[in-house]
């Protein structure tokens, strides 16, 4: 069976095991490795990509779930320049050493795409795990992403 | 390659090698033993681009290799900047590239840094490099300096730097790059530069960002998990769960049958008891095309296991193993006065038992290594804390010689101390050996969880005597716990306490008659490094026991911390960190959380103030936290506030993330964290019974306070943790009363409310 989907904006179809998770499609057959394993049971969200612009976690989503969707992953978010949420984790200087930041970020793309002025409750809701405990800082750069949004929509 | 190469000391250590590439860069080597110059020279340009410290370009631009694993301390930052500011260039012209392992083998003498010591373990990257990088820019400084003079005939004091520049008297200026050729020729002074002073700084003190921080928002920084190399199979390994065990029989008839996995393979561990200098465990790898069938493969596994010689140990036995050792006498470390006098005059005693659990460091980047092991050579692409320790592993299974063991570091997703031991790529070698075939190994979360050098577990038993002024006159501490050098090389028996109580810790010296006993838990589970090691355990216990002695006292926990710690004073300190340790410096930071949250005031129902202060590996820290318990038994972080002296500042906001990285670190592994064993195996097997704190319970601020200081630096990724589980549990005791002893906290709270 052929599962056609599109993926960073590309047409993209996979004949494999089509019960392989989308984590192991992504890192092992599309080479993309910027979306990472952390647990492989949707519980640390290292794995969040966006699919159909939803927050989901890569690992537990088989490759057949992605029939007819469109897969944006973390080198996808940039790739016409920074995204506003890229640029504030930048200027917060988030990064710890960094392995589940490409999961927050999405992570926190879908929760602004929802929640254009997010309270504390809202941002909490982000359940994706950091290890490193960049919490404060990850919640910085969110407010900081939902005044530059809200601000370029005024603009606009 | 290179024009010409010369070579001159650094102080005692360090040389520093100028040559040009054909590209007409010029090349700052340091190398730090002859050894390593005779090694290279003449052809000093190594063939690989990144085993170059310091290139200038012509273009002005300034690659550093940063010589230390970057595992999330900031290190790949902060280490560059001291560079950079004695070389005097401006940050933004400056890129950071990771170096590989470098060393030095010659037959008959032990293998020697080519760039100075890499490794991140101990907080002491930073320290080291204030000793030799800070040389090495000001070398590379006076050479643009000499170089400038010699183009405009002029003497080198006419002429000073600025940013990448060199600026005569006159006005003339010229860019490094430009004076590439002049400084190729020059012959370096052999005695010792003089360094910027603080007042000179520019990139030093100044907050930088992380310097990958681009590659990682986009997905490009490459992380061991990530590296793909040509013709490359992944392997998984189904470990023995059990302590000791082995492998009774196994049939791989079903993996084998599975799509794309190509071969299944039994990786040998240790023997009951033997050091372990590789692996951890018995297992039987599985090797495939991809991930996903190396996995499925795995699943299809039948595997009988040999439940070894620990089979019946579990929390349980553990604890009561606790209870009766301290019934007993244990082997005195540090006995100073006479405790026992001191307590039978006293005219009150306070006692108290404490339990710290065994926890997992569970980086959230689990294990894995890429090995390539050939017939007379290995390469190695791993997430590693110690580069020198994965080589030595490689060899320990392979029997090929330490020269032939090429390592390179990635980026680590997340250390804490787990990847200090270079178990797994001992394991990828196994697996490449016996395959043939270029191995990039994985573990599984259940696999990180299930095995793992994990923090050591203990009983803490703690007596204070009181005069009747309610000073402290007598103090002891027992400890029974698992040792960390449990089955580790080359330790001594006699010597397994060490890593478990440091003797010159606070209160030594402050209290006239102390005593520190310490009891050998006999567990099968291995233990290691859990970032700030002991002091996690000993800061916790020693920071609440406190709390309780000024309860029993009447007195207050400021004012009583303050009289123990005395007038400002060193003392020697023999254990890692020292040479000495200061009150005044302890007193400083205690001092700053207090004021800031404003110890003292008066606060609504239901919410205390707690603190805590503790001297880790060379740094001072203190947290003082304000929480809320509700009548249900749920915590509030109202406030939390955290101070640090860790010397100079190198780069604040990079010492504020470790701070706030560590308080969270902290109050995670109090409030949830606990490894567990039943049947002679580890309970744990993912984030729902071993739960890392998420968002939702974490303080949403945390006021991290850098004390200013020209003392030579020290690292700082171990000394926001310490402290905060104490200052936790003080602030939930001044809260609603209950006294919280036995980590981690869990429901305890919340039942404690129930029954008040």
């Amino acid at each position: 069976m052929t599962i056609r989907f599109t993926l960073n904006g590309e047409a993209r179809s996979f004949e494999g095991n089509a019960e392989m998770p989308v984590l192991w499609y992504l890192r092992d057959h599309a080479q993309l490795t910027g979306t990472k394993y952390g647990c492989g049971a949707g519980q640390c969200g290292a794995c969040t990509v966006l699919v159909d612009a939803q927050a989901t976690r890569a690992c537990v989503l088989p490759v057949q779930g992605l029939e007819g969707r469109s897969v944006t992953t973390i080198e996808g978010l940039g790739r016409d320049g920074l995204h506003p949420v890229q640029k504030a984790w930048i200027e917060e200087d988030v990064a710890q050493c960094g392995y589940c930041q490409a999961g927050q970020i999405l992570a926190a793309v879908d929760l602004l795409a929802r929640v254009p002025d997010p309270k504390s409750k809202d941002i909490e809701a982000i359940t994706n795990l950091c290890r490193c405990g960049t919490y404060v800082r990850i919640r910085r750069a969110i407010e900081r992403a939902a005044r530059e949004l809200r601000a370029r929509k005024t603009e606009a | 390659m290179n024009a010409r190469t010369q070579e001159l000391s650094i102080g005692r250590r360090a040389f520093l090698k100028v040559s040009l590439t054909t590209g007409g860069a010029l090349l700052l080597v340091p190398a730090f033993a002859r050894d390593a110059l005779a090694a290279d020279a003449p052809a000093a340009a190594p063939a690989n681009p990144l085993g170059v410290y310091m290139r200038i370009q012509s273009n002005n631009r300034v690659v550093i290799g940063a010589r230390c694993p970057e595992i999330g301390q900031g290190v790949k930052t902060s280490l560059p900047m001291i560079l950079a500011e004695e070389l005097d260039v401006a940050w933004t012209q400056v890129d950071v590239e990771q170096l590989p392992l470098g060393v030095v083998i010659k037959p008959g003498s032990a293998p020697a840094w080519k760039w100075g010591p890499q490794g991140a373990g101990g907080s002491t990257s930073i320290s080291t490099a204030w000793a030799d990088l800070r040389q090495i820019g000001a070398q590379g400084r006076w050479l643009m300096r000499a170089a400038a003079a010699k183009r405009w005939s002029t003497n080198i004091e006419d002429v000073r730097t600025d940013a990448g520049f060199v600026i005569h008297r006159d006005g003339r200026r010229a860019s490094y790059g430009e004076l590439i050729p002049e400084a190729a020729a020059l012959q370096l002074p052999a005695e010792p530069l003089p360094h910027k002073t603080p007042a000179e700084y520019r990139i030093v003190g100044h907050p930088q960002r992380v310097v990958d921080a681009a590659d990682i928002v986009t997905g490009r920084a490459r992380y061991g998990i990530d590296v793909r190399e040509p013709g490359a199979r992944v392997a998984v390994i189904a470990r023995c769960p059990y302590f000791d065990g082995d492998i009774e029989s196994f049939d791989d008839s079903a993996a084998k049958r599975v799509a794309g996995v190509r071969a299944v393979v039994v990786v040998p561990g240790p023997k009951p008891g033997e050091s372990i200098t590789a692996n951890l465990a018995t297992g039987i790898a599985v090797v495939a095309d991809d991930t996903w069938s190396a996995l499925k493969g795995r699943e299809a596994l039948t595997v009988k296991w040999r439940r070894g010689p620990h089979a019946t140990e579990s929390s349980a036995t553990l604890d009561a193993q606790c209870e009766k050792l301290l019934a007993g006498k244990g082997r005195v470390v540090r006995d100073d006065g006479d405790f026992d006098a001191a307590r039978a005059a006293a005219g009150r005693v306070v006692e108290a038992r404490y339990r710290v659990p065994f926890v997992s460091h569970c980086p959230l980047e689990p294990q894995n290594a890429f090995v390539h092991v050939e017939k007379d050579r290995a390469r190695v692409v791993a997430p590693v804390q110690m580069p020198g320790g994965a080589a030595r592993a490689v060899v320990a299974v392979t029997g090929l010689p330490r020269e032939s063991v090429q390592v390179e570091m990635t980026r680590v997703g997340g250390g804490f101390g787990r990847r200090l031991t270079a178990d797994y790529v001992a394991e990828a070698a196994i697996v490449s050996r016996l395959t043939g075939e270029p191995i990039r190994l994985v573990w599984t979360r259940e696999d990180d969880l299930q095995h793992d050098f994990f923090r050591p577990f203990g009983h803490h038993h703690m007596i204070a005597a009181l005069d009747e002024r309610g000073r402290v006159t007598g103090w002891t501490q027992r400890l029974a716990s698992t040792s960390k050098h449990y089955r580790r090389p080359d330790v001594k028996a006699e010597d397994l306490w060490m890593p478990e109580i440091y003797p010159d810790d606070f209160p030594a010296r402050l209290v006239p008659n102390l005593r520190l006993e310490w009891h050998d838990v006999q567990s099968g589970i291995t233990r290691g490094s859990w970032r700030a090691p002991a002091h996690t355990a000993n800061a916790f216990v020693v920071q609440s026991f406190i709390d309780e002695i000024a309860r029993a006292a009447r007195r207050d926990p400021l004012a009583l911390r303050l009289e123990m710690l005395g007038e400002d004073r060193e003392f020697d300190y023999e254990q890692h960190g020292g040479p000495k340790f200061s009150t005044g410096r302890l007193r400083g930071v205690l001092q700053k959380v207090a004021d800031e949250i404003g110890w003292g005031r008066k606060l609504p129902r239901r919410r205390g103030l707690g603190l805590a202060a503790h001297f880790t590996f060379g740094g001072y820290a203190a947290h003082a936290m304000e929480v809320e318990v509700t009548r249900e038994g749920d915590l509030r972080f109202h406030r939390v506030v955290c101070a640090v002296d860790v010397g100079q500042p190198v780069n604040p906001l990079g010492i504020e993330a470790q701070m706030e990285g560590g308080t969270i670190d902290g109050l995670s592994t109090a409030l949830n964290l606990e490894t567990t064993i039943e049947g002679g195996r580890v309970v744990q097997r993912g984030f729902a019974d071993f739960p890392l704190m998420r968002m939702a319970q974490a303080p949403e601020r945390i006021e991290v306070h850098v004390i200013p200081s020209n003392v030579s630096p020290v690292g700082c990724g171990e000394m926001g943790i310490p402290t905060a589980a104490p200052a936790l549990t003080n602030a939930i005791f001044a809260a609603c009363g209950v006294r919280l002893r036995n980590l981690p906290i869990r429901e305890q709270l919340r039942e404690a409310m129930r029954r008040s």
